[in-house]
């Protein structure tokens, strides 16, 4: 009996298997449909090859309006840094009377302007020294001159090549205050700085 | 004596001087003050007066450039022949026919000659009468001589009409004339100043009249400076960035850059006395420095001074161009100094007091080569100053308000000079023989004055 239940149970087996290689070969019969298959499958290829098109064209208008984006918003904050930069490169120094000496409370702002100058190697200025009325007017283009020079002197001490600084003096005819008093003297002892060339998008230091 | 009082009623003598006794007041160390006043010692000079003849502006020109030109005490007479002329005794002609218009001599001094009121004229203190009158299309000025009673000089000119460009110039002329006929010394009447006013250049006669823009630019001009032959002058203008010289003809106007400029700041030029060589500051790296340039050959670019740590400028030669008055910061604060006009030789100039006199500026050489005028800080502001130059001692000619850029009149004895004495500043005249002081333009902003030279009769219009 027990032999009898083997077979049988290998007989079934072998049917299954059979069965199974038999159910594992289902090519020949698809092939058999051939013309309606093909165009089928072209359609769908069509339709997918317009899909993703159609997404590459939207991903790359997005890519270049971030692109136009990031780019709008870096020139804007960019132009926002060069203005302050070119307010602290403008900032005037002060000299006391008579003397041409850069003030210890003026080195501040020249080792700004030496900062501004490093991280701008295109940037080029003109120092412009002024003077008060109480001098003698043509002495004071002298003098105007001593101040452009001491001004330039710092600048190239601490590293600013010379050829990117011009001097000049206007002695005491360009006053920045009207007014006969100290308060209008102290402020146009002075020297100006204002940018020659190189001075579009300044880089902050 | 009493003939004298009552004539002194009928006259009036103008002007009423104003000495500057405040100019004279104030001490300061080691520097001799004020001006030599000498009272009386000029001589009075009658201005006759003419109805009528069409000369009126003419004579009231002449008498105010005699008056400015401070040798005399100018009397005017308030006009009618009555006081002109003598008694009827002295002469047979009515007064009536001695009208200038009907001067029947061509001779315009024969006619009145003998007739003058000299003993009236002498007891007012006059020594000298001066008649302008017409004789056809010629003006003739008539100088008589009280104490001989007689004519000294009779000039005869053909004016330009009245509004005609030269025709001040022409009656400038003809006061020096006047003048030198009566002390034998040249006028500068006929003589001009230019200045700066708001950055541009102007000229104006030296009695205040015809002011003319004289700038062709808009650009800020400074310094301006004669040539010795009053046909041209230099200044400098800002440009770029930079101080340009610029030479340019009274006459045409037209104006060349001097080479070599441009390529830094160039200012305070000074012509040489033959008109060869203009001497000027020039700012660079190093500092301010004298540099002379040939200016009729456009070459020879030579280096007077070497600062390091001073500043040389404003040069002023002396008149036979063999030194050179400039100022100097050697000593710390900016002095006098002196030199050869080569360079060699440099010296203190004006003395000063090391520590205790203020900066010295401004230097300008009389036409005498006598003097060196100048102006000093005194106090906190700016008076003028002279020093002698045989002698190197100073004298303070101002000390009321602040006093700046003295100019020399080509009589050595008139400063032009800028003050604020009236409350701003304004160019003044100051005579240092009788320390009168009168302005010459009432115009605020005016200052950096130059003197001419004496103004010979314009060339003519065709180089």
């Amino acid at each position: 009996m027990k032999s009898v239940s083997l077979l049988l149970a290998l007989g079934l087996g072998a049917a299954v298997i059979a069965a199974a290689s038999c159910g594992g070969n289902p090519a020949p019969q698809n092939t058999t449909p051939a013309v309606d298959t093909a165009a089928e499958n072209q359609r769908m290829r069509d339709s997918i090859a317009a899909a993703q098109a159609d997404a590459e064209r939207q991903a790359a208008a997005e890519r270049d309006r971030i692109a136009r984006q990031r780019e709008a918003d870096s020139i804007a904050a960019l132009s926002r840094s060069s203005e302050e930069v070119r307010n602290t490169l403008a900032a005037v120094i002060h000299f006391d009377l008579d003397k041409s000496n850069v003030r210890s409370d003026d080195m501040g702002a020249l080792d700004q302007k030496v900062a501004i100058l490093q991280a701008n190697p295109a940037l080029r200025i003109r120092v412009g020294g002024h003077c008060d009325e109480r001098g003698s007017d043509e002495y004071n283009l002298a003098l105007g001159n001593r101040r452009a020079q001491a001004a330039k002197q710092y600048l190239v001490s601490h590293g600013i090549d010379a050829s990117r600084i011009e001097t000049q003096s206007w002695g005491e005819e360009r006053p920045a205050v009207d007014g006969h008093d100290e308060s209008a003297w102290s402020q146009n002892r002075r020297d100006e700085f204002e940018v020659i060339s190189g001075g579009d998008n300044l880089r902050r230091p | 004596m009493m003939e004298c009082v009552l004539a002194m009623g009928f006259l009036s003598i103008v002007p009423s001087f104003h000495l500057s006794a405040q100019d004279t007041t104030a001490i300061d160390r080691g520097v001799r003050i004020g001006i030599i006043y000498r009272p009386g010692v000029r001589p009075g000079l009658v201005m006759l007066p003419r109805m009528g003849g069409g000369l009126d502006s003419v004579r009231a020109m002449v008498a105010r450039d005699l008056d400015y030109s401070d040798r005399f005490e100018v009397i005017t007479l308030p006009g009618g022949d009555s006081i002109r002329l003598a008694s009827p005794s002295s002469g047979t002609k009515g007064t009536g026919t001695r009208r200038p218009g009907s001067a029947t001599a061509p001779n315009g001094a024969a006619q009145s000659s003998p007739s003058l009121n000299y003993p009236l004229y002498q007891a007012l203190g006059a020594d000298f009468a001066l008649d302008v009158t017409a004789a056809g299309d010629t003006t003739v000025a008539t100088l008589h001589d009280i104490a001989a009673a007689g004519i000294r000089r009779a000039v005869r000119v053909r004016l330009p009409r009245a509004g005609d460009p030269d025709f001040r110039q022409a009656v400038h002329r003809l006061a020096d004339q006047a003048l030198q006929a009566a002390i034998g010394t040249p006028g500068i009447a006929a003589t001009r100043v230019l200045f700066v006013k708001e950055g541009k250049v102007y000229q104006i006669d030296q009695d205040g009249a015809d002011q003319k823009l004289v700038s062709s630019t808009d650009r800020q001009a400074m310094s301006p400076a004669w040539g010795a032959d009053g046909r041209h002058f230099a200044y400098m203008e800002f440009q770029a960035g930079k101080g340009w010289l610029y030479l340019q003809e009274m006459a045409s106007g037209k104006r060349t850059a001097v080479s070599t400029t441009g390529s830094a700041l160039d200012f305070t030029p000074a012509f040489s006395p033959d008109g060869q060589t203009l001497a000027f500051s020039r700012a660079t790296e190093e500092g301010t420095d004298l540099y002379t340039i040939n200016i009729k050959n456009n070459c020879c670019l030579r280096r007077l001074t070497v600062g390091r740590f001073s500043d040389n400028l404003s040069p002023t030669f002396s008149p036979d161009g063999q030194r050179m008055a400039f100022v100097s910061t050697r000593p710390g604060l900016p002095q006098i100094y002196v030199m050869a006009a080569d360079g060699t030789d440099q010296q203190l100039f004006a003395p000063f007091d090391y520590g205790v006199t203020g900066s010295s500026n401004a230097p300008e050489w009389s036409p005498d080569g006598q003097s060196v005028a100048f102006h000093r800080d005194v106090a906190g502001t700016l008076q003028v100053f002279v020093l002698d130059v045989r002698t190197r001692t100073v004298r303070q000619l101002t000390s009321v308000g602040r006093n700046e850029d003295p100019t020399w009149a080509p009589d050595s004895r008139h400063l032009a000079f800028v003050s604020d004495r009236s409350g701003y500043r304004q160019l003044w005249i100051i005579d240092l023989d009788t320390g009168r002081i009168r302005p010459l333009l009432q115009q605020s902003g005016a200052r950096l004055p130059a003197w001419s030279p004496r103004l010979s009769e314009a060339p003519s219009t065709t180089p």
